[in-house]
């Protein structure tokens, strides 16, 4: 019978604590971001896309493989285009180019003949009168050229030199064929010319037409040769071939080649796309499958199409999981049978004990009117049906622990009621034993919600435990709450725990030392009990211990239902141990003295007690108990003279704790305890083992 | 008082022990073995009480239980090896008072005998009201409208329990206390299942009761007259 008035302050104080532990935190961090932090955060931001990039890259083979091929088709492409327009080039230009120079040397031989006919005839004097004004020879010259071939190159005639063609500098104006620049020709054929007269040169140039023409400018081949002329004057003679048409042939193939490389990769890429999903969709399913059958959904398969190697895949993994889930069937049902066969054995077992119980019970009660043998046989009969009747009670609640049949009845519930109870039930225990319970907290209600008949179950097992093992000394209940978590630890300054022990003592059937006399008769399943009980909260059972030096156990349950337990509200490991006051595992540190009970008396001798930072006194388990820790410093100091640092605080860290009911604790000042270096020389023979209860994985095997 | 038990019971070792017990406490016991005996046995003997092993051969307890809360509303107490809450609640809305369970000290057995079976020894006339119903303690009825309301001997002490103090909440370990007669806080499922079986028989819409109206978190208390 959950309280939903009940539920819902709890609620709002966890709420709160978490508001306020966000403050904190954002206020930590707001103070740690400096200008520093600011332009890290920058760049974290701009890094941020590419860390997406590489993270995806690194995750899907699919990309990776596409990126490669990409890459790859990319390369080959290139390759493939440079040598192919190569091939082009060289077969569309050197051939025209060859033709070139063909037909410019034939025109030069022309030329030259030319040239030296008039110089023949002049020297005879038929020349014509003309052949001495230069303009006029050199454009009939040009014409003379130019004619055979107006369609497929220009003929241009101009004086030696270089720079800017200017008219009649150098005693002429340039002569040319059709709408050609003079300003095509290149300044550096020029003077190669000049440098080697009646020596044909070439050189490629861009040629340029005049304004009026169609086509400004394109790459051509430039031809020339230097000549005397008849007049005695020098003059260059050139021959420029339009390379127009095989650079917009060289450009088409060019462009053709450059689409069908995009297309190319383009289709590379898809394809390895698409031949990638077809191995890859069977494996993500295979992984999708795989956590499926992981997260317990044993009827899960892959779908299996075609005999190919991905079918086969499909099929071995189908048949991995058949065996899984017939393995694992299996052992279910052996498990349950087995399981079955405990829980029916306990009940079946009861309706006998039933009878043996009463028959019994009415043999004891008329005990009296037999014989002493007879009587105390009846005696034993009762005493052993009773831990009989127990036992088979833990048996059964462990066999339903195991079926995964224990219910969660929670509500909420203030601790400190279930601790009282607990207490008060055990108290003629603590009487039989010598030992007082105390119960220690801060007054504050610890609520919680708890299935308090289990809590109580628990904190019974352990203060009886307690109890049973404290050699007479105090048993102190410890609450405490914090961070959503609370807890009751049970302390005891008995026989301990050895090392390794921490762990054991929840195995089933566990006993600390098999030849004590057990005056409670456990049956051996409390501990392992109360660790179910205690998971079935989502709480933790630890045990703590030193040997001599008593144990602690902690209880730790989240404040609400379903709770998470961050952190433990206080130390499994208590302030008193041997460890945290400096002493040897195997000292014998107190001892309950006889005296009056009301003041205690404490003292460490000889050996100086390493101070734990903040001392002892004020957070042990002793403190604050109606000043019961009366720490004298001059009996402190009279009891340890010659001690390196006989200073009153350490005997309080020595002190903290067992004096928590006025229990007195001496420190006798054995000979053979052993020395600091000792202590740090074998560091396993601390006792202090830490250990969780038990395995939770046992827990959530349970569905 | 000598009250008239009868055990229904398929072992025969316990049964013959519970008899024993039972005995030398002042009752007479019955035995029956086999739940289809039951029946008839119960017409014959006309017990006071009926001890009842919810594990029989023939048909189970829980049917027994049923057949005889259709005819009389005697008290009967289980005998149950189960401790699971589905098990209890299952015995206790079939119809059962209260319940043992297995292994029992033969004390408590005969607490429980003895709780169910003193009732009926104080007959004070008396007469309460209660939302719309009238209660008549000596006779023993129920009346609304003037049409009388069977109420088995366990019902109606847990209705006139919470009628004699209509200002006050009642929490279920009180109830488990007067009406039960456990000493200490015992199973409180017993409460709950007996509250939903007296809702079902007086209240106009036991989904929305009226009568007998729970207070969250505390327990249960008589509605205004």
């Amino acid at each position: 019978m959950t309280d939903r008035a009940d539920e819902t302050p709890s609620g709002t104080a966890t709420d709160g604590a978490g508001a306020v532990r966000g403050d904190v935190l954002s206020s930590t961090t707001r103070r740690r971001r400096g200008p520093s932090g600011l332009i890290g955060l920058v760049k974290r931001q701009l890094r941020r896309p590419t860390h997406r990039v590489t993270a995806l890259y690194r995750r899907s083979i699919q990309l990776r493989v596409v990126a490669v091929s990409l890459l790859a088709s990319i390369a080959v492409v290139l390759v493939l285009g440079v040598v192919v327009v190569a091939q082009v080039r060289t077969g569309l230009l050197d051939t025209k180019m060859d033709a070139a120079r063909a037909q410019a040397r034939i025109g030069f031989q022309v030329e030259q003949k030319k040239i030296d006919e008039a110089r023949d005839q002049k020297l005879r004097g038929t020349a014509d009168p003309t052949v001495d004004e230069t303009g006029t020879w050199l454009l009939r010259q040009v014409n003379d050229l130019a004619g055979s071939g107006q369609t497929v190159y220009s003929v241009i005639a101009m004086a030696p030199g270089t720079g800017a063609v200017v008219p009649d500098t150098g005693g002429f104006a340039p002569r040319y064929s059709g709408d050609i620049q003079p300003s095509s020709i290149p300044d550096t054929l020029r003077a190669k010319l000049m440098s080697e007269p009646g020596q044909m040169f070439d050189q490629p140039t861009r040629i340029h037409r005049a304004p009026e023409s169609s086509v400004k400018s394109e790459p051509g081949l430039a031809l020339g040769m230097q000549f005397v002329g008849p007049a005695g004057n020098s003059y260059q003679m050139f021959y420029v071939f339009s390379f127009g048409q095989e650079t917009d042939t060289l450009n088409l193939v060019t462009g053709t080649l450059a689409t069908a490389g995009v297309f190319v990769v383009i289709l590379m890429g898809g394809i390895a796309w698409v031949v990638v999903r077809q191995v890859v969709t069977p494996v993500r399913m295979a992984a999708g499958i795989s956590e499926r059958l992981a997260d317990g959904h044993l009827e899960e398969r892959m779908k299996v199409t075609g005999t190919d190697d991905i079918a086969r895949l499909g099929e071995s993994f189908n048949r991995m999981a058949n065996a899984l889930q017939a393995q694992i069937r299996q052992l279910e049902e052996l498990s349950r049978v087995q399981r079955r066969f405990v829980s029916d054995v306990s009940h079946e077992l009861r309706t006998p004990l039933t009878t043996v119980r009463m028959a019994a019970d009415l043999i004891y009660d008329s005990r009296e009117d037999l014989d002493p043998m007879a009587a105390r046989s009846a005696e034993l009969l009762q005493g052993q049906l009773d831990r009989f009747e127990s036992l088979l009670a833990d048996l059964l609640e462990i066999s339903r622990f195991d079926a995964g049949a224990a219910i969660l009845d929670a509500e909420p519930v203030d601790l400190r009621e279930i601790v009282g109870r607990v207490v008060e039930a055990a108290e003629p225990l603590a009487e039989a034993k010598g030992s007082a319970v105390v119960i220690r907290g801060d007054g504050e209600p610890v609520l919680a919600e708890v299935d308090s008949r289990r809590i109580e179950r628990i904190l019974r097992n352990l203060v009886v435990n307690a109890l049973e093992h404290g050699e007479g000394r105090d048993v102190v209940v410890r609450l405490g709450s914090a961070d959503g978590a609370v807890a009751v630890g049970v302390r005891d300054y008995g026989i301990g725990l050895k090392p390794g022990e921490a762990s054991r003592v929840f195995h089933r059937f566990w006993r600390a030392d098999p030849s004590r006399v057990r005056t409670t008769g456990g049956t051996g399943l409390g501990l392992s009990i109360a660790v179910e009980d205690a998971h079935l909260h989502g709480g933790w059972l630890q045990a703590w211990g030193e040997p001599g030096g008593g144990s602690h156990f902690r209880l730790t349950l989240p404040r609400t239902r379903g709770g998470e337990i961050s952190r433990a509200p206080f130390r499994l490991e208590p302030e008193d141990s041997r460890n945290n006051r400096g002493l040897g595992t195997y000292g014998m540190p107190y001892r309950r003295a006889i005296s009056p009970v009301g003041s205690t008396a404490m003292a460490v001798a000889e050996e100086p007690t390493e101070a734990p930072d903040g001392g002892g006194a004020g957070f042990g388990f002793g403190s604050g108990l109606g000043g019961v820790l009366n720490i004298g410093p001059g009996l402190g100091r009279s009891r340890m003279p010659e001690g390196p640092r006989s200073d009153p605080s350490d005997v309080r860290t020595a002190g903290a704790g067992y004096g928590a009911t006025g229990a007195q604790v001496m420190v006798d000042p054995t000979p053979g305890r052993p020395s600091v270096a000792q202590r740090t020389a074998e560091p396993d023979m601390t006792g202090g083992t830490d250990v969780e209860g038990s395995q939770r994985a046992r827990d959530e095997q349970q569905d | 008082m000598k009250g008239r038990v009868l055990v229904v019971d398929d072992d025969s070792a316990l049964a013959e022990m519970l008899g024993i017990v039972l005995r030398g406490e002042g009752f007479e016991p019955f035995f029956v073995a086999d739940g289809d005996k039951a029946l008839a046995a119960f017409r014959e003997t006309k017990p006071d009480l009926v001890l009842l092993d919810l594990m029989l051969p023939g048909r189970d307890g829980i049917d027994v239980c049923r057949q005889i809360r259709a005819e009389s509303g005697i008290p009967i107490v289980m005998l149950t090896a189960k401790t699971d809450t589905v098990d209890v609640v299952v015995g206790l809305e079939s119809g059962a008072d209260d319940y043992v369970t297995k292994p029992f000290k033969p004390k408590e057995l005969v607490a429980r005998v003895r709780a169910r079976l003193r009732r009926a020894e104080e007959p004070t006339p008396e007469q309460l009201t209660i939302g719309d119903l009238v209660i008549d303690v000596a006779g023993h009825s129920v009346k609304r409208d003037g049409r009388g309301i069977p109420l088995t001997p366990l019902e109606f002490d847990l209705l006139v329990a919470l009628a004699r103090k209509p200002w006050q909440v009642f929490t279920r370990e009180v109830l488990l206390e007067q009406v039960w007669g456990y000493r200490h806080a015992a199973d409180t499922r017993l409460v709950n299942v007996h509250v939903q079986r007296l809702r079902s028989k007086i209240e106009k819409d036991p989904e929305r009761p009226e009568i007998v109206v729970t207070v969250r978190g505390v327990g249960y208390k008589a509605g205004p007259s």
